[in-house]
């Protein structure tokens, strides 16, 4: 996983509210074996036309836009299906911050375990940084997650919150399961005292 | 005395291996259910690393996004979806993992054969990839999508790391009126709550008219809950939850079926539990619900109109209202009732199974589908399709003019070949009604089965009361 660190970047504004799974990647996207390639397909069917070419009004499709790594998005952005394929496009593309008031479960979990940190904060400060990502061009955004603060273009620090063991692990690159492994013997002996309260549990299909 | 626990509090407890100081746990899963979507990847996780699964017998997979509903003889046309089934089947053989082929007659919507297995119990931790997963706490089991960076997490270790969610209970009393269902129920309460209502919360139902439902009936209410933002739903096992599990294939036998019983008598929520949220509807109240929009929380009872933005002060409300009847092809204001369908589809893991094919063919029965609807059943699984075939509901819903289709996911999301063309309508009876869900343009209204054929057989979403009194 791609450690996280500070980024620099001009942020999309994604205003609409409840952007669910299927609109940041459509299923009939989600046929590959692999992790990597679907930052193309990113908001397939609201970037692209029919026959292939780009919308000009999609802000993905516009300058400075195409380069962003933040977006700034609206309520409940996230929602739908499980799939992972939604942060694996938006990473592909690019984007390794997203900014919002409120974010679906699943989505938000799956995200952090992409490299891709997840901000909440509340409405007014959302308002600010939207008011910034359409400024464009000359309004970069700094997000520091170190410090665990973003850093507005005139210059105002925005502090964030975000749990303890998801930062670690993004400063670090971290891979949950190795941690996990790690805790092989606590796991052990909790089957060894389930199995003998919940034999059930343990016996395959007959 | 301990302190009063809800149903969802003692299945957590339970699994806990280890709390870490920030209030992050390890928690045990019980099953692990698995497609050929969301897996690929985490199983080439495990190979890269060296990995092996650590219980392929708490392990099922199933192919049921890709496969065709049509005649599967030939295998699968698509080539991405062919390979996407292949790479299943050769992990499964490679890492020890039970897998039901496509020509098994025990393949179906993984959310189906799960609990048709008896691998669905109550207490129980179950994940899948696959946010509907939530279908399985119709059961009493605390079961919930998980993504594939966590699938592997779970093949590796059988644990994942977690936070408890939040106790909501939604509570529906009373009797429903003749013809409302469970689907009708769900779409109330999320047209209730909005798709953002039960965020962050496990949404136990309760109340008179959840405890009359069948288990299959149930399996539809939780199946949604993803759909009103929940992490998962639940509802207190009881006897009808042990009749149905009883005997079947992965359930347990003998002494350990009576000790398994006496367990799961113990986990409904005890009395005075704390819920953080409550909600409270009444059931004599609801009426056949359909939606409207892109969401699922546009949901509206049959008798009403689409919304008039014009109506709507809010300016960011009417934006977004505009929006979704534009996407739709809609006009404000007009009746729910003269909305004309294009197609039918009456399948999925909300609404394919046998209650649900007897509920439709009761409508179809000796009716004829109109005349520009194309209409599709797709059981949820072989075991169903072969026991709605004994009991002749193939040859009503043929007879009608319906197609009677193989088990699969089919055109809830439209990754086979069944899918909607740009501005088609349907009336379905899967979940979610997002923009292209069931192909580019596609537009979609939730319904319950009943409402699905009444609607294949006026051409037009309808009230299905009108028909069973006709
Ligand atoms: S039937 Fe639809 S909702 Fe259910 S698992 Fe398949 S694709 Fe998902």
């Amino acid at each position: 996983m791609e450690k996280f660190r500070e980024i620099t970047s001009v942020a999309a504004p994604v205003p609409a509210s409840n952007v669910d799974t299927d609109r940041i990647i459509p299923a009939r996207f989600l046929k590959t074996i692999k992790r990597t390639g679907l930052g193309k397909h990113l908001f397939n069917d609201v970037r692209y036309n029919e026959d292939g070419s780009e919308r000009p009004d999609f802000i993905l499709n516009k300058e400075p836009y195409r380069n962003a790594q933040i977006l700034v998005v609206g309520e409940n952005f996230g929602c739908g299906s499980s799939r992972e394929h939604a942060p694996w496009a938006l990473t592909d593309f690019g984007i390794r911050c997203v900014i919002g008031t409120t974010f679906a479960d699943i989505f938000y979990n799956n995200s952090f375990k992409n490299g891709l940190l997840l901000i909440k904060l509340d409405k007014e400060q959302v308002a600010k940084l939207m008011e910034d990502a359409r400024n464009g061009h000359n309004a970069r955004i700094t997000v520091n997650l170190e410090k665990q603060e973003i850093t507005r273009p005139d210059g105002e620090v925005i502090p964030f919150e975000v749990d303890p063991f998801r930062k670690h692990c993004l400063l670090e690159g971290l891979d949950d399961i190795g941690l996990t492994l790690k805790k092989e013997k606590g796991i052990g002996s909790f089957e060894e005292r389930d199995r003998a309260s919940h034999p059930w549990l343990y016996s395959a299909a007959s | 005395m301990a302190r009063a626990r809800t149903l969802f509090d003692k299945i957590w407890d339970s699994h806990v291996v280890e709390t870490q100081e920030d209030g992050t746990c390890l928690i045990y899963i019980d099953r692990h259910l698995v497609h050929e979507v969301t897996s690929p990847q985490a199983f080439e996780g495990l190979r890269v690393a060296g990995r092996k699964v650590r219980r392929p017998d708490a392990t099922l997979a199933v192919a049921d996004h890709n496969v065709p509903t049509t005649d599967r003889s030939a295998g699968i046309d698509d080539e991405e979806s062919r390979i996407q089934v292949e790479t299943l089947e050769k992990n499964c053989a490679d890492f020890g993992v039970q897998y039901f082929g496509m020509n098994d007659v025990r393949q179906g919507i993984v959310h189906v054969i799960g609990p048709e297995q008896g691998m669905t119990q109550p207490g129980m931790t179950i994940v899948c990839g696959d946010s509907h997963t939530s279908t399985h706490g119709a059961f009493g089991a605390l079961a919930f999508g998980i993504g594939t960076s966590e699938v592997e997490h779970v093949l590796a270790t059988q644990t994942l790391i977690q936070r408890p969610a939040k106790n909501m209970r939604i509570t529906v009393e009373g009797t429903p009126p003749p013809g409302v269902t469970a689907k009708d129920l769900i779409l109330a309460i999320i047209g209730k709550i909005g798709t953002a209502g039960g965020t962050g919360h496990v949404i136990e139902y309760a109340g008179q008219a959840i405890r009359d439902l069948s288990m299959e009936g149930r399996m539809t209410i939780c199946n949604m809950s993803i759909e009103a933002g929940a992490r998962a739903g639940l509802i207190a096992p009881d006897e009808k939850t042990f009749e149905y599990l009883k005997g079947r294939p992965f359930a347990p036998k003998g002494a350990a079926w009576e000790q398994a019983v006496a367990y799961w008598k113990t986990l409904p929520s005890d009395e005075g539990a704390v819920y953080d949220t409550e909600v409270v509807l009444n059931a004599e109240e609801i009426v056949p619900y359909v939606t409207w929009g892109t969401s699922p929380e546009d949901a509206l009872p049959i008798t009403g109109f689409v919304p008039d933005p014009a109506q709507e002060p809010d300016e960011n409300r009417r934006e977004a209202l505009q929006r979704a009847i534009d996407y739709m092809g809609l006009r404000g204001g007009m009746p729910l009732s003269e909305i004309k369908v294009d197609t039918v589809f009456i399948g999925s893991c909300t609404n394919s199974r046998i209650e649900d094919l007897r509920a439709a063919a009761e409508i179809a029965r000796g009716r004829r589908v109109a005349d520009h609807v194309r209409a599709l059943v797709v059981p949820g699984s072989g075991l169903i399709k072969h026991q709605a075939e004994e009991e002749g509901l193939d040859r009503i819903f043929t007879e009608a003019g319906f197609e009677w289709r193989e088990a699969g996911c089919s055109m809830c999301l439209a990754m086979n070949a069944d899918k909607l063309r740009p501005g088609e309508r349907s009336a379905s009876t899967s979940n979610r009604n997002f923009e292209g869900r069931q192909g580019p343009g596609g537009r979609t209204h939730l319904v319950s089965p009943a409402m699905a054929a009444a609607a294949a057989i006026t051409g037009h979403l309808t009230d299905v009361r009108e028909l069973v009194k006709g």
